[in-house]
């Protein structure tokens, strides 16, 4: 029995990590670089959802749909400013480098304005937890919850992708921007659509994740964002689908080391793991074959 | 313009030399005593080094408002170090420059022996109230207010296995912290020579302090209706609501760092309900010493009092007792003072909130007994 409920909580986590990953993975493909302040997008989302229910005491539902947007206008106001700057710099380091500025900024702000004690973030998830196989096995509600907004949120993305105008455009844009520009398509709209869609997610990444672990602090998103990103690399970074199993596989191959191997170790089997698909796809399990030109 | 240069640089070498100069005079006349203190005030253990700032502050104004030590007043300097042992050491070279005389800290046992291996070559006499390490003590030059990491493992131990707490125990530690892995270490020792088994053993680091779901049904699965946890209180708040999410429900059993767990923002207290802990202080005793400084902490900060409040205010008046019976001076200079206080500390007996009859060893360990305390209707309560 608690193999099953290892599983389930390793999907759980892994869902958490699909999340995040697509927002790493989505803005990789279009923009074709890393964007490290996505993990702290997360916990701007999550302070947004604890300030206005812990707080304010409003509905839970509503403090959601308010981090959504905040963490929206976040992220294309940082792609604004922090980014478009730098596209045409000669050095892709650049943007990368100034990702990590925008990461520790963010956090930075956090600490000012929340200090940096971790405060116990409540629940929004008030399912009760459910009890199988006479109360030996327990899913708990965020759980639950967590795994059925991955999957909600994986459908939902790619019928925007393949379905409307605008997917089509980032598809486009991803395979190249240069032709994409020539064929009419508005690339920096497309663009900062990216960075609005990935943080949204972030927002609810941020609230399942605070909602299973309840601890709040600012730099909660620091290690999720990394594990995400390793998650994305892992599944091939700039695919979907690769996100998705990228992520639920890492959330599974953490709790199952921790409670077969060791559970000081976990960090180290999962990179490790990432170490060796590498070797074997150097493009993650689901990336794309880069065709050598002769 | 060469020899322009050349006046004006050893101009400035005057003056800087000249500026030391009178550095030097300033402390020589100094006719305080300079007690300085560093812990975390912002982070995760914040409630701890704020406790011990706030105990502190209470003894000194007291002992100030009594005309000080020997007619000697007390000037008190506490700074943070979030608790990181870097900045641990900044804080010790700012209290330094500061004109330090003598050191009450670190607040956390990391901190405390990182400072001690810095505070031990200037030979600055160094009490921590807190840190509970064997490595805080090491260098000769630091005291402990509060009782080691091995007694309270070993005590722990021994209490769940005379009172009959439980048959099997689980252990849940964070394995990259000295505090956590110095108390499973002596607790599991002493385990084999106790009625209960340990059935289960599970460690966490400090990159994965936020899962213990892992942990907490290894624990249930080995049957454990006791789960020792030699860890934190930030920690412990997390680990008691997936615990209850899970709907597993052992004793949980702690020590002195789970004390300030009912002070966590936000955190839900009843899930601590029946949370037994092994510590030194309860402020809910009836003798008169902690009533009244529970009353004037109440009074002064507007919450009850943990057992850092108390350790610090203890260390305030062990540094008084030691200064008084040796006799030395804040003009002795810091090694001096330091020499004197070493000599001195073991044959002091001071009676304090959190033991009576305290005595030390030439070491720096201290010698007293711990108290069992139950978390009953929020509130921490004697298990007698």
């Amino acid at each position: 029995m608690s193999f099953l409920t290892y599983i389930i909580n390793g999907i759980s986590l892994g869902s958490v990590y699909a999340i995040i990953a697509l927002g790493y993975s989505m803005v990789y493909g279009i923009a074709k670089m890393l964007n490290f302040a996505h993990g702290d997008v997360i916990m701007v989302g999550a302070f947004v959802v604890y300030s206005m229910t812990s707080k304010m005491g409003l509905n839970p539902l509503l403090a959601i749909v308010c981090a959504m947007v905040f963490c929206t206008l976040l992220g294309m106001a940082i792609e604004k400013v922090a980014y478009k700057p730098l596209r045409n710099a000669t050095s892709s380091l650049a943007v990368l480098i100034t990702a990590i500025g925008v990461s520790y900024f963010l956090q930075n702000i956090a600490l000012i304005i929340f200090g940096s004690d971790p405060k116990a973030f409540t629940s929004v998830v008030t399912m009760e937890p459910i009890k199988l196989a006479g109360g030996e096995l327990t899913i708990s509600g965020e759980a639950v919850v967590t795994i059925l907004t991955c999957i909600v949120i994986m459908v939902g993305l790619t019928l925007f992708i393949n379905k409307t105008k605008a997917g089509q455009a980032m598809l486009a844009v991803s395979e190249d921007k240069g032709a994409a520009a020539l064929m009419g398509i508005n690339v920096n709209g497309t663009i900062a659509l990216t960075f609005a869609i990935g943080s949204a997610l972030a927002a609810i990444a941020g609230v399942l994740l605070c909602s299973a672990y309840p601890s709040i602090s600012p730099y909660t998103g620091a290690m999720p964002g990394i594990k995400a990103f390793v998650a994305a690399v892992f599944g091939g970074i700039g695919s979907i689908p690769g996100a998705l199993i990228g992520g639920i596989l890492l959330g599974l191959i953490e709790i199952l080391s921790k409670a077969y191997i060791s559970s000081q170790l976990s960090d180290a089997i999962v990179f490790a793991v990432l170490i060796v698909v590498l070797l074997v796809r150097p493009t993650g399990i689901l990336g794309k074959q880069i065709q050598e030109k002769v | 313009m060469k020899a322009m240069k050349k006046l004006l640089s050893v101009a400035l070498v005057a003056v800087m030399t000249l500026s030391m100069l009178v550095g030097c005079g300033a402390a020589e006349e100094a006719t305080t005593w300079k007690i300085g203190g560093m812990g975390p005030l912002t982070g995760g253990a914040a409630v701890y080094g704020t406790a011990v700032r706030n105990g502190a502050e209470l003894a000194i104004n007291e002992i100030n408002a009594a005309g000080g030590i020997g007619g000697v007043q007390i000037e008190f300097n506490f700074q943070d170090d979030e608790l990181d042992n870097e900045k641990a050491l900044n804080a010790y070279n700012a209290l330094k420059d500061w004109g330090m005389n003598l050191l009450v800290g670190a607040v956390t046992s990391g901190c405390s022996a990182a400072v001690s291996a810095e505070s031990s070559v200037d030979n600055m006499f160094q009490l921590t109230p807190s840190g509970s390490s064997t490595d805080c003590i090491a260098t000769g030059n630091a005291f402990q207010v509060c009782f080691t990491d091995p007694n309270q493992g070993v005590a722990s131990a021994q209490y769940i296995g005379e009172n009959g707490l439980a048959q099997n125990v689980a252990i849940i530690y964070n394995s990259s912290d000295i505090y956590s892995t110095g108390i499973y270490e002596k607790f599991k020792e002493e385990a084999a020579n106790q009625s209960f088994t340990i059935v289960a053993e599970a460690a966490f680091t400090n990159d994965s302090k936020s899962d213990f779901t892992v942990q907490l049904q290894q624990a249930a699965d080995a049957g454990a209706d006791l789960v020792f946890l030699p860890i934190y209180a930030q920690e412990a708040s997390l680990l008691l609501t997936q615990a209850d999410a899970m709907g597993y429900a052992p004793i949980f059993f702690g020590c002195d760092g789970l004390d300030g767990i009912l002070a966590i923002e936000n955190f839900d207290t009843t899930l601590a309900e029946g949370v037994i802990l092994l510590t030194p202080f309860v402020a809910d005793a009836e003798d008169e010493r902690t009533q009244n400084f529970v009353n004037a902490y109440v009074e002064a900060y507007g919450e009850i009092p943990n057992q850092f409040a108390a350790d610090a205010y203890d260390a305030i008046y062990i540094l008084k007792a030691a200064i008084e019976a040796s006799g030395v001076t804040p003009q002795d200079g810091v090694s001096a003072i330091c020499d004197a206080l070493v000599a001195t500390m073991p044959t002091l007996s001071v009676d304090g909130l959190t033991g009576e009859g305290m005595t030390w060893v030439a070491t720096g360990e201290v010698s007293k007994d711990p108290k069992a305390m139950i978390i009953e209707n929020g509130v921490y309560t004697n298990l007698e």
